[in-house]
């Protein structure tokens, strides 16, 4: 078929020299840096156990979380066996905790999912259109950017009058427009670059060039920054709870628990910052595992 | 695959037919902030290219040589002008629709850090082009792999590498290798060497002249690199300011410039002759704003034998349809002119 | 210069607008009849028709936009439902004792977070690094009510060092901040409140100053022969920009933010008086407090904008 014979460009030096390496694919190399990472590993781990226990809760938890007892209220740790005590209306600490860490990972993760999509949808419409389309997107995305964040969910859910649904809707909305930043400025600075025009070039049209050159280069950051925001949406959502805007009671959630138990702190104090912990120990594991992520996806092209 | 011979299915003309016409082709970027005002990037452009040859585009950072290439594929629509592909007017309702044409004209780009999606796969980048042309995934790989042979990359070895696991030379392989798996008959190459080191410059230049013979191919080759051009066109066009000032054969054009554009770009090489040293700049002033050009003759403001004449009317290129002709856009050139040199060379 | 400080103040009109707008439908997305949620339960018949009028209940909705924000205009911000007064009153109120919080929280997070990420850009990799980097990683992902729950819980119960909440007994009406007797009250809220700052703080000027010491210029200074003292200024001084758009982002963040640390520490400012409003459904006090606040968010931007501005003279060009 081909006569190359005729000169030989293939007899080259750099061929020669071409190393021959195991090549690994981009999305190998990041679980390859991650698998090498302890710190984003145990974190992870933890993250992994939190979701595993909020799946089996049925299963894991010793007592029935809405089982109100007169004589076992605000009981002390290790307490015939309430290994963390009892809250204000005699239920079982641990099995509300656990519980509860369902309704929070269901409002953590729910709200980024969606807003992921959405904003990211637009912030790729955005992106690639450029012009009037672009501003106006991006103008109305400012107007919520001027509410700060909490606020702005306290308004939302505020006004429509808490519940869990209302309190994801108003997560959902307060996550859109940075989602939609990023993806945004993804898209610009990749619609400028020469592989678009080359694909272009070959007559690709404008769905097939997003479809298969600028979203593998806009998941990236939007994921990153998705895995980011989960942190947050825990830490706003049992703000919304702990305000009474979210899920209602008698419903397990930390952010509620820790609200009504507060009167109680006198009495036992180490029982009562127990949500918090909660709270604290999920947000802070996906926070860190979403760094880790962060950083064996910033490959130094 | 492509065939080797001088026979091409496509050819609706004939040898005799120019395979592009390019006339008058003039696109303005209008300038933001300053309202009227553009930046004429190309202004009248005209040239043909004849089938099988090398046209060298020659010119400064500036002069238009990549808005130009980007027009000669409808990636930016001109504003004026016309081109026409193997006798059909692109863009015409009874001519050659602009898909139509991208099946038979690509695009090599200068290798950049961008040229290549940093996410794929080489044989992917390359396979892109026939799988949006219609070819299934496994027919479009096939395909890639096929033509990353072809332009001396092993296909096993290189094609699942990624961009940034290539030299420089072996990227511009791929930017190569991907403009050929569509099937084109004409290959535009905006600096495809400008980014190389020198060695790895005269490799890629002997695969483009290989691949030219066995694929039949026509090319239009852009460069600010004067030796490089002279090496690989066959014919020559010289641009300043959106204009063309000169086109010619490449001898005609190196031994015996006709514009004084040409003649003090030439003369502004340097010598590896130790013995030739050139004190005074070939060229004096600075290159004018595009968006604010002189008028009549661009050159005028920096050219030694500028007259009145030239700042009134703009010089004609001549006999530019004729694939023979040596032509210069110079009022001197010009025997009705009015300018005072105009009749001798 | 001048150019794009218009253009910039003219550009925070659109968006103060667009919250405007966002305010105004908070009414509407409440449950129940619009009119129902801004009065009291027990209004009488008249009443009802003569607010009905006055805010053009029967009218169409852009309509009543455009009342409504005549109101707005003229400082009427509606009456709260609960306490009958207007509510312009309870929100300046407790926009002052609100500021009261912000006056010492923000130096202080600015301050510390700012320190912390300077040092730990400068000394990047290294074990003071690493301490800064994960408090503020420890800071961010803390309840910031949380804290203040666990502080009143070692400070005030355990220990009774500091009071656990409140302004104190005279309450907001005979504050003396210079008198330790009053200002006891401030020191548990301000630092639960700085704490998400500080981080925010600390992480993003600890990666502006890495990123900006890894410049090229850098190097060319130290090669001049510039102490390493003169250095680290420059390079502080050209991540400030970065650093000062974050701050004005944490500013917001104390307006809102506060409102948890508020209902914690029962601290009678703006988030208080939201928190209640919530309990009690008082929805105008809810959107003239939203509305007020967002507003000088709003401004908050601006004015750090500006300030960037005259700091980083690229921004100009823009």
């Amino acid at each position: 078929m081909s006569d190359i014979a005729l000169e030989k460009p293939l007899e080259t030096f750099d061929e020669q020299a071409a190393p021959a390496t195991r090549v690994r694919g981009y999305w190998r190399s990041v679980l390859y840096r991650l698998r090498h990472d302890p710190v984003t590993l145990f974190f992870a781990a933890i993250v992994l156990s939190i979701v595993l226990l909020a799946i089996f809760a049925p299963l894991i938890a010793p007592f029935d979380p809405y089982k109100e007892s007169v004589i076992s209220r605000l009981k002390p740790i290790g307490w015939r066996n309430h290994f963390l005590g009892t809250d204000e209306l005699g239920r079982d600490m641990l099995s509300r905790l656990i519980y509860g860490g369902r309704v929070s990972l269901l409002m953590g993760v729910v709200p980024v999912l969606i807003a992921s999509i959405v904003g990211g949808l637009l912030g790729v419409i955005g992106g690639f259109a450029g012009g009037r389309v672009n501003t106006v997107i991006m103008r109305a995305m400012d107007v919520f950017y001027a509410f700060p964040s909490v606020l702005l969910a306290v308004a939302i859910a505020g006004a429509m009058g808490g519940g869990m649904g209302n309190g994801m809707l108003a997560l959902t909305l307060v996550f859109i427009p940075p989602m939609c930043r990023v993806a945004e400025t993804a898209t610009t600075q990749v619609r400028v670059l020469d592989y678009i025009e080359a694909a272009r070039a070959t007559g690709a049209g404008t769905i097939m060039v997003i479809r298969y050159h600028v979203l593998g280069n806009v998941l990236g950051p939007v994921f990153v920054y998705a895995s980011s925001l989960v942190s947050v949406s825990i830490l706003l959502a049992s703000g919304l709870s702990f305000l009474g805007l979210g899920v209602r009671p008698p419903t397990a959630d930390w952010g509620l628990m820790l609200s009504t138990l507060r009167q109680s702190i006198y009495v036992v104090p180490f029982v009562c910052a127990l949500p918090g912990a909660a709270i604290f120990v999920t947000s802070i594991s996906f926070n860190l595992v979403s760094d880790g992520l962060r950083a064996a996806m910033d490959v130094r092209m | 695959m492509a065939l080797a011979s001088a026979l091409d299915l496509r050819d609706r003309g004939g040898p005799a037919q120019p395979l592009l016409i390019a006339r008058e082709l003039k696109k303005h970027f209008p300038v933001k902030g300053a309202r009227g005002k553009s930046v004429q990037a190309v202004d009248g452009v005209s040239f043909t290219v004849r089938k099988g040859e090398t046209l060298g585009i020659v010119g400064e950072s500036g002069c238009g040589k990549s808005t130009l290439a980007r027009l000669l594929l409808h990636l930016i629509v001109p504003d004026a002008g016309e081109l026409v592909f193997d006798g059909d007017a692109v863009g015409v309702a009874d001519g050659i629709a602009v898909n139509a044409l991208r099946r038979q004209v690509q695009m090599v780009f200068q290798d950049s850090y961008s040229s290549l999606n940093p996410r794929m796969p080489v044989r992917d980048s390359v396979a892109f082009g026939p799988f949006i042309q219609g070819r299934k995934k496994a027919e479009a790989r096939d395909i890639a792999r096929a033509i990353l042979s072809k332009v001396g990359l092993n296909a096993d070895l290189f094609g699942p590498r990624y961009p940034h696991e290539l030299s420089g030379g072996q990227k511009q392989r791929v930017n190569i290798a991907r403009a050929l798996a569509t099937d084109p008959r004409m290959v535009i190459l905006d600096e495809p060497v400008s980014a190389l080191d020198k060695s790895v410059e005269a490799q890629v230049l002997n695969l483009l002249r290989a691949l030219k013979r066995q694929l039949n191919l026509t090319y239009v080759f852009i460069s600010h690199d004067l030796n490089v051009v002279r090496y690989i066109s066959d014919r020559v066009l010289v641009m300043y300011l959106g204009r063309v000032v000169e086109l010619g054969p490449v001898e005609a054009i190196f031994e015996r410039p006709l514009h004084p554009y040409t003649r003090a770009l030439l003369a502004s090489r340097p010598s590896m002759d130790p013995a030739r040293r050139i004190e005074e700049p070939p060229i004096v002033g600075d290159p004018p704003n595009p968006i604010d050009p002189p008028s009549g003759c661009r050159f005028r403001t920096r050219c030694p034998f500028a007259e009145p004449v030239c700042e009134a009317a703009s010089p004609l290129l001549g006999e530019w349809l004729d694939m023979q002709s040596h032509v210069a856009a110079c009022h001197m050139q010009d025997p009705a002119s009015g300018h005072s040199k105009a009749g001798h060379a | 210069m001048i150019f794009y400080i218009l253009r910039r103040i003219l550009y925070a009109i659109p968006i103060a607008f667009g919250v405007s707008v966002v305010c105004f439908s908070l009414v509407y997305i409440a449950p129940g009849d619009p009119l129902q949620t801004v009065m009291p339960p027990d209004a009488t018949a008249e009443t009802i028709e003569i607010v009905k009028h006055a805010y053009g209940f029967d009218k169409p909705i852009p309509m009543q936009y455009l009342i409504w924000l005549g109101h707005v205009l003229t400082g009427d911000l509606g009456m709260s439902i609960s306490t009958r007064r207007p509510v312009i009153l309870e929100v300046t109120d407790a926009l002052s004792n609100t500021s009261l919080l912000a006056l010492f929280a923000v130096p202080l997070s600015f301050g510390i977070g700012y320190a912390m990420g300077a040092i730990a850009g400068c000394f990047p990799g290294r074990w003071l690094d690493r301490l800064v980097t994960g408090t503020a990683v420890v800071g961010v992902s803390l309840p910031n009510y949380w804290l203040g729950i666990v502080l009143v819980v070692f400070f005030a119960v355990e220990y009774s060092l500091l009071p656990a909440t409140g302004m104190g007994p005279s309450g907001s009406t005979n504050f003396h901040i210079l008198e330790w007797s009053s200002a006891r009250y401030l020191v548990l809220p301000v630092f639960t409140l700085a704490m998400i700052p500080i981080g925010i703080l600390a992480r993003t000027t600890r990666a502006a100053v890495a990123e900006v010491r890894n410049q090229d210029f850098v190097q060319t200074l130290r090669a001049k022969g510039l102490s390493e003292w003169a250095v680290i200024r420059h390079v502080l001084k050209n991540s400030l920009p970065q650093v000062m758009a974050v701050m004005g982002l944490q500013f917001g963040y104390l307006l809102g933010g506060s409102i948890l640390v508020e209902t914690v520490f029962t601290w009678p400012g703006s988030g208080f008086l939201l928190s209640k409003a919530i309990i009690n459904r008082d929805v105008p006090v809810l959107q003239g407090t939203i509305l007020t606040l967002s507003l000088v968010f709003v401004a908050t931007n601006l004015v750090v904008d500006l300030l960037q501005s005259l700091v980083d003279p690229r921004i100009r060009r823009a």
